[in-house]
């Protein structure tokens, strides 16, 4: 059950909700629970075109050759797209938003930089007679050294992952990494009683939708083009699609806004660019839907992160300083991890007033499948990294771990990390609340203290 | 691709159709009879969004052969709301947020009405059960079992008052 | 590629069809699986007509039809000891349509039934086309591939003793999902020493295998803590399981002894 306290802060704001505290029926349930509701693939349309992809089964290959020959003659292949066909192969997501440089191919053509990477779409009558075609395809490799570690990628020496970068991480307004400084860490260490390090990681995480992704695109009259998609960013697509393409905007219709289940899993532009060049090169409708593998496989899981935190926390319970490296391993290209590596960023050191913070947050190129968004990217498995280590820190110093966060949690009025004032902080008062909860008793001083102003 | 006759009853009516051979019965209520309530979430049998009763038993119609449902009774998602009201499990399901993506729904609303059809009276762990065939990436299962519990005794109530 | 299904009306025609690139489908969670990827033949063969559907008990005998679906032996309260492995498989709508013979072809790390009939000792029975021949089942899935153009027709064991059958299947996904490692065991009792215990391994290589050094460490012996450690520190001996999605092969060597161990002390 939801219970909502609206005593809390209630000088702060009016208490006009009308929609908070209140059970609404979902808008589209209804549609859900008779079978009415459409999503992208729920349609019919004569002339269907399937695509299947040739993928790499290597992590990092040099592709020598590709014969498409022997597909277009299995019965029902209607044609093949290779790179050559593709207007504008190489772009970046987030060029939207002036991540810079564009660094992924649509269809790879000299290299592949991942297990999985889409070298040429096969288009055919059925789903059997593309996959048959899939199958006939030969491409010639030569396997290049991969590498799968972010700290490895980082050394001298490693392979050279994406050469749109020319070296293995993103580069920041020329730096090497995200930074924060705030204060002096070396200072705060050495007034420190206590100083420990320790190292957190993660794996990359696969949001597993029970729909795939996938996208059917239809030729209109006019040379228009809809394309029915389950994405998360209709117009990312719609922008990224008109780039890849080389088209007037007005030319292409996006269709969406039903998706069976994102989590983050559908925002990036890997369906539907394709399919739309498909469907213009052929005149015919055109489906790309990922298969089940495909999905487990190749669509971007929430990245794998490594996280080195060293505090030093003085014995009455204030943590003096907090230096904090951070790796995020978006894999062979960038998609979503550079915006994702700044949220890290943005996000340490925590909800909590440390006068003195140093945090380098890297973002790295390796030769696994490119990492992307899923609910909180950047700051979940940071969550779980200093939460874990608040917990080792009240432990060291034999302090309530609820006590600890509440010694420590950001008050109005202080100066962030960011050089930003706290405004609005309610961490406070959401420990007291969950130790009530808990039945977690805490002292009376505890107790009295409050978000909006820092005790004397 | 050979077309092969297939007669059965499906949400109640007969049907005949000419069916590619070798297709799935997912694949001929979807792209042949447009009955799009019924979802392909693996074409592997391991989500259940594809789910349907055939003969009483639930089944998934992605690993279903269209030929071998000769004779049989097929009911989908559609064949609820044959009389225009909502079934009991969809109106829990509807009314206890058991839907969020609604991309399962389908499949869990009828591997939920094979198990009341058999049992009226099951337990947690019975519904449970019925469903761990099903995959549900949103809810994270608890609102389901309850709407599929609540149904089970609305579904008593009904019959007790009948 | 167009595929065609072939209704068979006797067995001995089966191994014909088969010789001809056809492959038999019973409940379709394999091969349609593999037919819905592009994989597999132009021809299935169907059985649904040949009477594989029935279990049969006669005395302590045991025959289950190839085409006994894993539902059918969850609701026949006479193999009541099966239950815990049929309800390990899938979710009902997979239990409804998976059967004995499709079980015994499932590659690891699937085939949860095997397991618990090649600790039954249970045999095979095929049709080469010729002939109606019966062979031991770890014989039949040491060479299946073998197997793959003659037609299972039933296998058969013997009751065992009330409460000497045990089993357990470690997931990772509650209630079900696919095997980390399975382990059923027959451990049958005279005066309270163990004599003949047959423990049969599944996902701990490419198909159910046998546990015989384990078998042997209980022989003769009261199953007590140091047997049961025995048997268990010798579980992984020798094995070979495979890296899946689900676990390595090096996990799955970790767990296998401790599972033993809680199965034999349960």
């Amino acid at each position: 059950m939801i219970e909502y306290r609206k005593d809390y802060f209630s000088d702060a704001r009016t208490d006009g909700l009308t929609e908070v505290g209140v059970t609404r029926q979902r808008s589209d349930v209804l549609g859900h629970v008779t079978g009415k509701t459409q999503y992208y693939a729920d349609r019919h349309f004569a002339g269907l075109l399937h695509l299947k992809m040739v993928r790499s089964p290597h992590h990092h290959a040099r592709i020598k050759s590709i014969d498409v020959s022997r597909a277009l003659k299995v019965p029902g292949v209607v044609r093949v797209l290779t790179a050559k066909d593709v207007p504008q192969n190489i772009y970046t997501i987030l060029c939207l938003i002036q991540v810079e440089p564009n660094d992924e191919p649509v269809l790879a053509f000299d290299k592949v930089r991942f297990k999985g990477e889409q070298i040429v779409a096969v288009l055919a009558e059925s789903e059997q007679a593309a996959l048959a075609g899939v199958a006939k395809v030969k491409v010639v490799y030569e396997e290049l050294p991969a590498v799968f570690d972010v700290e490895e990628a980082l050394k001298p020496g490693a392979p050279l992952v994406n050469e749109y970068h020319g070296r293995n991480w993103f580069t920041y307004e020329g730096h090497h990494c995200r930074r924060v400084r705030f204060g002096n860490v070396d200072e705060g260490f050495a007034a420190a009683d206590h100083v420990i390090e320790e190292m957190y990681q993660s794996s990359p995480i696969e949001h597993a939708p029970t729909e795939t992704t996938g996208c059917i695109v239809v030729p209109d009259q006019n040379e228009r083009y809809t394309c029915y998609s389950n994405t998360q960013a209709l117009y990312f697509t719609l922008d990224n699609s008109a780039l890849i393409l080389n088209s007037p905007f007005h030319k292409l219709r996006l269709v969406g806004g039903t998706v069976g289940g994102g989590f983050g899993g559908k925002v990036d532009v890997i369906t539907e660019p394709i399919a739309f060049l498909a469907a213009m090169l052929t005149r015919r409708p055109v489906k790309y839907e990922y298969s089940r593998a495909e999905e487990m496989q190749v669509s971007s899981p929430r990245a794998a992160e490594r996280i080195y935190i060293k505090d030093g926390v003085a014995k009455d319970g204030r943590i003096l300083a907090r230096q904090v490296r951070l790796y995020v391993d978006a894999g062979a290209y960038s998609r979503h991890s550079p915006y994702g590596t700044t949220k890290a960023a943005a996000h340490m050191p925590g909800p909590y007033t440390i006068p003195n913070v140093w945090v380098d947050c890297h973002c790295v190129y390796t030769n696994r499948t490119p990492s992307s968004a899923m609910r909180g990217f950047g700051v979940t498995i940071g969550d779980f990294a200093l939460e874990v280590q608040m917990d080792k820190l009240a432990r060291l110093i034999g302090m309530d771990p609820m006590e600890f966060r509440i010694l420590n949690a950001y008050r109005d009025g202080d100066m962030k990390a960011h050089q930003k004032e706290v405004d609005g902080a309610a961490l406070v008062e959401c420990v007291q609340a969950a130790s009530d909860l808990a039945n977690w008793p805490i002292a009376g001083r505890y107790r009295a203290m409050s978000s909006q102003k820092r005790e004397g | 691709m050979t077309k092969v006759p297939v007669q059965f009853t499906l949400n109640g009516r007969e049907q005949n159709e000419f069916v590619d051979s070798g297709s799935t019965l997912l694949a001929a209520l979807r792209d042949k009879l447009g009955l799009y309530g019924t979802k392909a979430g693996c074409h592997q049998g391991t989500c259940g969004a594809c789910t349907v009763i055939i003969d009483g038993s639930p089944q998934l119609s992605c690993l279903t052969l269209a030929e071998r449902c000769a004779g049989k009774s097929v009911t989908t998602l559609e064949g609820l709301t044959g009389n225009g009201a909502l079934h009991p499990l969809q109106q829990a399901f509807m009314e206890g947020f058991a839907a969020q993506c609604g991309f399962c729904t389908p499949g869990m609303i009828l591997a939920a009405k094979s198990l009341l059809d058999r049992n009226p009276s099951p337990s947690r762990d019975d519904v449970i059960d019925a469903i761990s065939g099903n995959i549900c990436r949103c809810t994270g299962y608890d609102p389901i079992i309850n709407a599929i519990l609540t149904a089970a005794e609305q579904l008593r109530g009904a019959r007790k008052s009948a | 590629m167009s595929v065609t299904l072939l209704a068979a009306r006797q067995a001995r025609a089966v191994p014909a069809l088969q010789a001809k690139g056809g492959i038999v489908v019973a409940g379709g969670t394999l091969a349609v699986a593999d037919l819905n990827h592009g994989q597999g033949p132009g021809t299935l063969i169907i059985v649904d007509g040949l009477g594989l559907g029935r279990i049969e008990i006669k005395g302590r005998k045991v025959i289950l039809g190839a085409m006994v679906t894993m539902a059918q032996i969850a609701h026949d309260r006479r193999l009541k000891f099966l239950h815990p492995v049929s309800q390990s498989i899938g979710g009902p709508a997979v239990r409804a349509m998976a059967t004995i013979g499709g079980n015994l072809f499932a590659p690891a790390p699937y085939g949860d039934m095997a397991v618990a009939l090649l600790a039954l000792d249970a045999e095979v029975a095929l049709h080469d086309g010729k002939a109606l021949r019966k062979l031991p089942l770890e014989n039949f899935l040491k060479q299946r591939g073998k197997y793959e153009k003659s037609l299972v027709v039933s296998v058969s064991f013997a009751m065992p003793e009330a409460n000497s059958f045990r089993y357990v299947k470690a997931v990772r996904r509650k209630p079900v999902s696919a095997s980390l490692v399975t382990i059923a065991a027959v451990l049958p009792r005279k005066a309270g020493k163990v004599k003949d215990a047959r423990i049969a391994f599944g996902a701990m290589g490419p198909c159910a295998l046998r546990a015989r050094k384990s078998e042997r460490a209980l022989e003769g012996k009261a199953l007590d803590a140091s047997a049961i450690k025995e048997a268990a520190d010798l579980a992984a001996d020798g094995t070979a399981p495979a890296d899946d999605a689900y676990a390595t092969g090096w996990y799955r060597r970790q767990i296998a002894p401790i599972h033993l161990q809680r199965l034999l002390g349960a």
